[in-house]
């Protein structure tokens, strides 16, 4: 088992190797030349020269990206071009309201999804079923700003139970962070939602018509007992697959969910940082998502061990 | 065999719907269990035998099925009680072993788990209590080292430890009635052996009466007290063990001992050819006009393809519905 963990922890190192090549090529044959930007409408090509050579983008491609590694395995993700700040410090300013809003979609999501697909199996056919996926469909089809513009309207501006926007810090209280992030959370796990229940309610139909759930009912075990106990365990590792590749959804979607609700994360920052062609920040961003990524996945592959006993490393 | 009846099936008929008809999977069955005796129920794939014992339980999901008749246990007729009534008899009251012990016993839960389970359901053991339990009961149907085999995962256990575990937690809450489903199918002769030993031990130590459903008329002849024979959804013959295998009345059961192989025969020199019964179960979706075996009995006549023959004695203790079943003077 551990020598499993340290095995994997190692792979993601050439893993991350290709990300990071990736990431920094992407951003080296993009259009548009950052020098220009920051010297301005009015500056002559001999300053967008110089501010080129000042930020070491006159240097060959290899070099370059030798360098931004080396600085990388020391702990420095660079400076911004547009703010001078170093990169690490302005992910470090921007990374709580981010790691809420993922955690409090995560959580709400996985609780209200995977009961959801349970009864749709349980209840397959029936009018319980064809709601749980219709709205499954709706999740998937309706963008994410829709949804959040649709939810600030009506439950900030007509109904005024919730605020309209913004972030209040965790250390300022859990009540008004919470209220910050529901309707934040509900506009971003629509399609997380919609994607657990679905595969929820297929790996319990084919679970449900299993032989030893036949011998739980010939037990005497009560419903709640067999879909719970008996049935959602075994179907649990499909669904845990399903919650970990989503993770790459709540990430894109976080960036367009905090433009909507102004909130001041991760993804605000790409964004800004995107159209600035602040390269150093958007490299740094990029590269933190893939990392938590691989982590998340790493993590997903040990929770298999939990709820299958098979399952071995 | 006198008395009340610990069980007693009555015009049991069980439907499911289908897009392309009513299939009568079991289509008017009544038969009697005493308490502490074995009865075995014959019949070969398809004759609605496995139907038949699951609608014992109810574990027929209703839609597409449709459960009829009368099953009375103990002065109650099962098919009118709730679903929480019907709970607090299975696995208690009544229990059943099935023919998969590759697939019957959940494979992400602990075998105590799985013994403790009804234990505590219809007990209201704790957990403790219920393992200390599960490993009595590991130790009773003889697998080794149960203090370490209590948490282990089916995986880690062969096809008759298995069912071994399956007879465990059938027998956790000592059942007035066990309903075995073809519980020697999926094993090797020679476990098969063991499981039928232990079943017919245990019987005797927990007192339950057993319904043994199989297609091995070897099993029968080795465990069962009396017979019923099923074919295309009906019972077709009922005896006592020894009378049916001396003298089968009816000519399905007649040709159904006739396919059994004899053990050696071909090293006497006897190698005749084994019968068979030829064609097929008819199908249970079209109402079968006359005897349902007509379609493939030698001696069929016409009167076989309008007229259903009635379930009658042929002699004592022996029923068969067959027009042209050799009858005995039955003392009245």
């Amino acid at each position: 088992m551990w020598a499993y963990v340290i095995r994997r922890v190692l792979a993601t190192i050439p893993v991350m190797a290709v990300v990071a090549l990736f990431v920094f090529s992407l951003l080296y044959l993009a259009p548009g030349d950052p020098a220009a930007i920051i010297a301005g409408d009015q500056a002559t090509p001999q300053d967008v020269e110089r501010i080129r050579a000042s930020l070491g983008l006159d240097r060959p491609y290899l070099v370059r990206f030798g360098a931004w590694v080396w600085d990388i395995a020391h702990g420095d993700l660079g400076t911004s071009i547009f703010t001078n700040l170093p990169v690490s410090r302005m992910i470090e300013q921007r990374i709580e309201p981010t790691l809420s809003l993922m955690v409090v979609t995560l959580i709400l999501a996985i609780s209200i999804a995977v009961p959801m697909g349970v009864v749709a199996a349980w209840k397959q056919g029936t009018i319980i079923d064809r709601a749980v996926m219709g709205f499954a469909v709706l999740g998937f089809s309706v963008p994410v700003f829709v949804v959040g513009y649709l939810l600030a309207y009506i439950f900030a501006l007509e109904l005024d139970w919730l605020p309209v926007q913004g972030y209040t810090p965790f250390e300022r209280g859990i009540g008004p962070w919470f209220q910050n992030l529901i309707l934040p959370a509900i506009a971003l796990g629509g399609v997380y939602i919609a994607l657990i229940a679905r595969i929820t309610r297929a790996t319990m139909l084919e679970v449900l018509s299993q032989d030893y759930i036949r011998t739980a009912r010939a037990k005497g075990a009560g419903q709640v007992s067999i879909l719970f106990l008996h049935a959602l365990k075994n179907a649990a590792v499909p669904i845990v697959t399903v919650i970990g590749i989503g993770i790459a959804l709540l990430i894109g979607g976080a960036v367009v969910t905090e433009s909507v609700f102004a909130i001041p994360g991760l993804g605000r920052l790409t964004v800004d940082a995107i159209l600035r062609r602040d390269y150093p920040v958007i490299q740094g961003v990029v590269l933190l998502f893939s990392f938590v990524y691989v982590l998340v996945n790493l993590v997903i592959d040990l929770a298999y061990t939990l709820f299958d006993p098979r399952i071995r490393y | 065999m006198s008395g009340e009846p610990l069980l007693s099936v009555e015009q049991l008929q069980t439907h499911f719907r289908t897009p392309d008809g009513v299939n009568r999977a079991v289509d008017g069955v009544s038969f009697h269990v005493y308490a502490g005796e074995t009865l075995a129920i014959v019949g070969e794939s398809g004759c609605g035998k496995s139907v038949t014992a699951m609608s014992i339980l109810r574990l027929i999901p209703e839609p597409p099925g449709k459960i009829a008749g009368k099953i009375n246990f103990l002065g109650r007729d099962l098919l009118t009680l709730s679903d929480r009534e019907m709970r607090k008899i299975r696995g208690n009251e009544i229990s059943m072993i099935f023919q998969e012990p590759m697939t019957s016993l959940n494979p992400v839960l602990t075998v105590g788990r799985q013994i403790g389970e009804t234990l505590r359901l219809h007990q209201g053991l704790s957990s403790a209590a219920a393992e200390q339990k599960a490993i009595e009961m590991l130790t009773l149907v003889g697998i080794p080292s149960p203090e370490t085999r209590v948490k282990d995962y089916p995986h880690q256990l062969s096809g008759g430890m298995r069912q071994r575990v399956m007879i465990a937690i059938a027998l956790a809450c000592n059942p007035k009635l066990l309903i075995a489903d073809e519980p020697t199918t999926a094993l090797d002769v020679t476990i098969q052996a063991q499981i039928l030993d232990l079943m017919r031990d245990l019987k005797h130590r927990v007192g339950a009466a057993i319904v043994l459903i199989t297609h091995d008329l070897g099993v029968v002849a080795e465990v069962a007290e009396r017979v019923v024979v099923m074919y295309a959804g009906r019972k077709v013959e009922e005896a006592r063990v020894a009378d049916l295998f001396a003298n089968p009345r009816h000519p399905y059961t007649q040709g159904l001992l006739g396919a059994v192989p004899k053990l050696g025969s071909s090293l006497t020199g006897e190698t005749t050819r084994l019968s068979e019964i030829p064609g097929l179960v008819p199908s249970l979706k079209n109402k079968i006009q006359g005897c349902v075996f007509a379609g493939r009995c030698f001696m069929a006549t016409e009167v076989c393809h309008t007229i259903a023959p009635a379930l009658e004695l042929k002699a004592e203790g022996h029923a068969a519905a067959c027009h042209y079943a050799p009858v005995e003077a039955v003392a009245a």
